[in-house]
């Protein structure tokens, strides 16, 4: 038996308010499941389950407003009858089962393990193709539970898309309240993947929610940015960046195609910071308990500003991993999920780093404060066209003022002029981005 | 009319041979030597009627050894000539493998720097032409394993009249593959000379589905095959090499970040082939663009059968790079 339990969805976080769930009791749930959407006061995140079960109980109803590290629900692991029957081999006996209770068996033991569908060999491994999990992961689906037409019947980035998009034509959840003959589905039963029914009818709260959430986002960021300046002793760092190669390819690259895919310039400032931040881990990750923790990836926190006021940091998980097309993807998709207030909850949990960036609206310069407990922030002005002397002449260029702002406490000003230096080198060799 | 609108219409033969009197005209260190390209005109005609502008003395018939004026080409190269050699095929280049990959490919390097090799040598590749197995091997793949030179294959009229020049122009050695199956395809040029590169592969035709890369001789069944695909639903992006070595990963790697998908056709053997280093650096660089294995469509490994319908069944045809490309679809053919 595990809990699920109310996730702290950044550190700013103490409470959460349980808005929908999204499963029911008896159903089974994978790694990377929504299960349900929590308010964190600053947005509605969508919040994953990290252990495969079952959902044998939800304790918390939807409205009800607990604190981090509640109990939301009892969960079965899957596969867990076997440890949970007492298991007391006696020491002598050339029987080998262990014995176990009938009920027991009767539950776990004559279903076959269910074999995915599509596993293209007897392996059991499902064939997925590298860039269909890398889209899966981003886009927090399973592959195993996408049908595959690919070579072989493999799972492709189609696939996972067109499961992604699924949910949205799919019944609504079972209610809430569990039925008082429902019995949990056994773990080996074929159940492909936790329903997800998309939100059909706007949860009871978030009517109610907007100036609400307004206000109490505002506190929020009141409080998370008086703990920076009062605990993280800043150091800034400024660079003037020529954009005129990156920003020539750019266009180049984006000659043939139409604006819905064109990569604007922030996805190569992104992947420019992602890959600074492999060759600098000591930027990416999170000062706690008087030492620095590095990231588990480069996780980019994108400042995206609300229509309605307010801000929100969350990440695109190993950026450095992208192409700047995925990463023009993910930016949108990021962007579009802030505003309509549809984010995850490892999203909003883990940037390794932030970045902001002012855009063409913007001033030429933002000196940032630190998200803590990251330790570097990196900040973009808006590109402007500037006299740029090279090799003794002069010329227009356009040019980028980047900044940078570290916890003095985790490096120094070396490794932040390092950094600069690295994210100015990448971008004047674009193609390589 | 003005003459940057005008255009001729020349085979790839008449291209080269272009290529060779117009580079021999500006320079006078470039000469020619081959077997029988003077008096004959060169085993496939390219030089025909060079003898009589230039004289013996820069079109130069040379006895039957290659390795003897491959290396002589080398010494002409070391003491300031630009020479242009012309081995007959591909196949009898194995005779001067020693000058190419001990002599011409190392000495910069072993020289320290002081001596370079400015040599350009042609020759003649591929099978589909009833030679037998003797005088249809696709060795360019071979050649492009060696560091020290550079590798092309014009598989345009275009290139065939225009890659000459960088590669004369080039202080190290430069070989030329032209495939014995395009000398007689004629196209149209514009009159005007335009300068081309010895760099950069060209996408030939644009499409967003999967990638197929070709060069040289299999170009031209290549775009035959993407127009296919075309018509069934699956647009193909064709990539021409152009240049073997060293080979412009970028250009491709670009391609498949779009389509996802990749078939790489060479008229060589599959094991230990151009093609097998093109799928390995797709591994490499772009594992996680991958949305389907790579496919090669190769020569099948077996000697090169005189018989037609023997040969045409032993090297790649269109319709077997439709298949391979439907395949990374998940269509079969």
């Amino acid at each position: 038996m595990g809990d699920f339990l109310m996730p702290s969805l950044g550190a700013d976080m103490v409470e959460g308010r349980l808005i929908q769930w999204r499963v029911a009791p008896g159903d089974v749930v994978a790694k990377g499941d929504i299960v349900a959407v929590v308010d964190t006061s600053k947005a509605e995140i969508e919040v994953e389950i990290f252990e495969p079960g079952v959902i044998e109980e939800l304790v918390v109803d939807p409205g009800e407003k607990v604190a981090v590290g509640a109990v939301l629900a009892h969960v079965r692991s899957t596969g867990v009858a076997a440890t949970q029957a007492p298991a007391a081999p006696e020491p002598t006996a050339a029987e080998p089962a262990p014995p176990v209770p009938a009920a027991v068996v009767a539950a776990a033991a004559p279903a076959p393990p269910a074999e995915p569908p599509g596993a293209a060999d007897g392996s059991g491994r499902r064939r997925v193709s590298p860039l269909a999990r890398r889209v899966a992961a981003h886009l927090g689906v399973d592959p195993a539970s996408c049908e595959g037409t690919g070579p072989g019947g493999a799972v492709t980035r189609a696939d996972v898309e067109r499961t992604a998009a699924e949910p949205a034509t799919r019944a609504p959840a079972p209610p809430a309240m569990p039925a008082p003959s429902a019995m949990p589905a056994p773990p080996t039963m074929p159940a492909p993947s936790a329903p997800m029914p998309q939100t059909i009818e706007p949860p009871a709260v978030a009517a109610t929610a907007g100036d609400e959430r307004s206000i109490a986002m505002r506190r929020t960021i009141a409080r998370l940015m008086a703990r920076s300046k009062r605990e993280i002793p800043h150091y800034y760092l400024g660079h003037h960046i020529d954009l005129s190669r990156a920003l020539d390819w750019l266009k180049e690259r984006n000659a043939p195609r139409g604006p819905a895919e064109r990569v604007l310039p922030a996805a190569l400032l992104l992947k420019a910071v992602a890959l600074a931040c492999r060759e600098h881990p000591g930027l990416n990750g999170f000062w706690v308990d008087d030492e620095l923790r590095p990231g588990g990836g480069v996780h980019v926190g994108v400042a995206i500003s609300l229509r309605g006021g307010g801000l929100l940091a969350p990440a695109i998980h190993d950026a450095d991993m992208l192409g700047v097309e995925a990463l023009m993807a993910a930016l949108r998709d990021l962007t579009q999920r802030a505003r309509r207030g549809q984010l995850r909850g490892s999203e909003m949990a883990d940037p390794t780093i932030t970045v902001t960036s002012l855009g063409e609206r913007g001033v030429e310069t933002v000196y940032g404060v630190i998200h803590p407990p990251q330790v570097a922030l990196v900040g973009f002005g808006r590109v402007t066209e500037r006299a740029w002397a090279v090799r003794g002449m002069v010329g227009a260029r356009p040019v980028v003022h980047a900044t940078l702002a570290v916890d003095h406490r985790a490096a120094d000003g070396h490794t932040g002029g390092l950094f600069l230096g690295s994210i100015d080198s990448r971008l004047q060799e674009p193609e390589a981005l | 009319m003005s003459t940057a609108d005008r255009t001729v219409t020349l085979t790839y033969r008449d291209a080269m041979r272009e290529a060779m009197s117009e580079a021999m005209r500006a320079d006078e260190r470039v000469f020619l030597i081959g077997e029988d390209v003077g008096r004959y005109g060169g085993a496939f005609g390219v030089s025909k009627g060079m003898l009589a502008e230039f004289g013996p003395e820069r079109i130069r018939d040379a006895p039957l050894s290659e390795s003897a004026f491959t290396g002589a080409g080398i010494g002409a190269a070391l003491n300031g000539m630009r020479p242009i050699v012309e081995i007959m095929t591909v196949n009898f280049s194995l005779l001067a493998l020693d000058q190419i990959v001990n002599n011409a490919a190392t000495i910069r390097h072993m020289s320290g720097g002081q001596f370079a090799v400015p040599l350009v040598i042609r020759m003649c590749t591929g099978a589909g032409r009833q030679l037998a197995a003797q005088h249809s091997h696709s060795f360019e793949g071979w050649y492009a394993h060696i560091p020290g030179i550079k590798v092309l294959a014009p598989a345009t009229i275009a290139d065939a009249r225009g890659m000459l020049a960088p590669a004369l122009a080039d202080p190290n050695p430069v070989l030329i593959f032209e495939h014995g199956s395009l000398y007689n395809v004629s196209g149209e040029l514009p009159a005007e000379r335009e300068p081309v590169d010895i760099e950069r592969a060209a996408v030939m035709h644009a499409g967003d589905d999967v990638t197929l890369v070709a060069y040289g001789g299999l170009l031209g069944r290549v775009l035959e095959a993407a127009e296919r695909l075309t018509g069934r639903g699956v647009s193909a992006e064709v990539i021409d090499l152009r240049v073997l070595r060293p080979l412009d990963e970028a250009t491709v790697l670009r391609s498949i970040s779009r389509t996802h998908r990749a078939v790489i056709v060479d008229e060589g053997w599959r094991s230990g082939s151009l093609s097998a280093e093109l799928s390995a650096r797709i591994a490499e660089r772009a594992f996680y663009e991958l949305d389907a294995p790579v496919e090669r469509v190769c020569a099948e490994e077996v000697p090169t059968s005189y018989a037609a319908h023997l040969e045409q069944a032993a090297i790649p045809q269109a319709d077997d790079v439709v298949a391979a490309a439907l395949r990374t679809v998940g269509r079969d053919g």
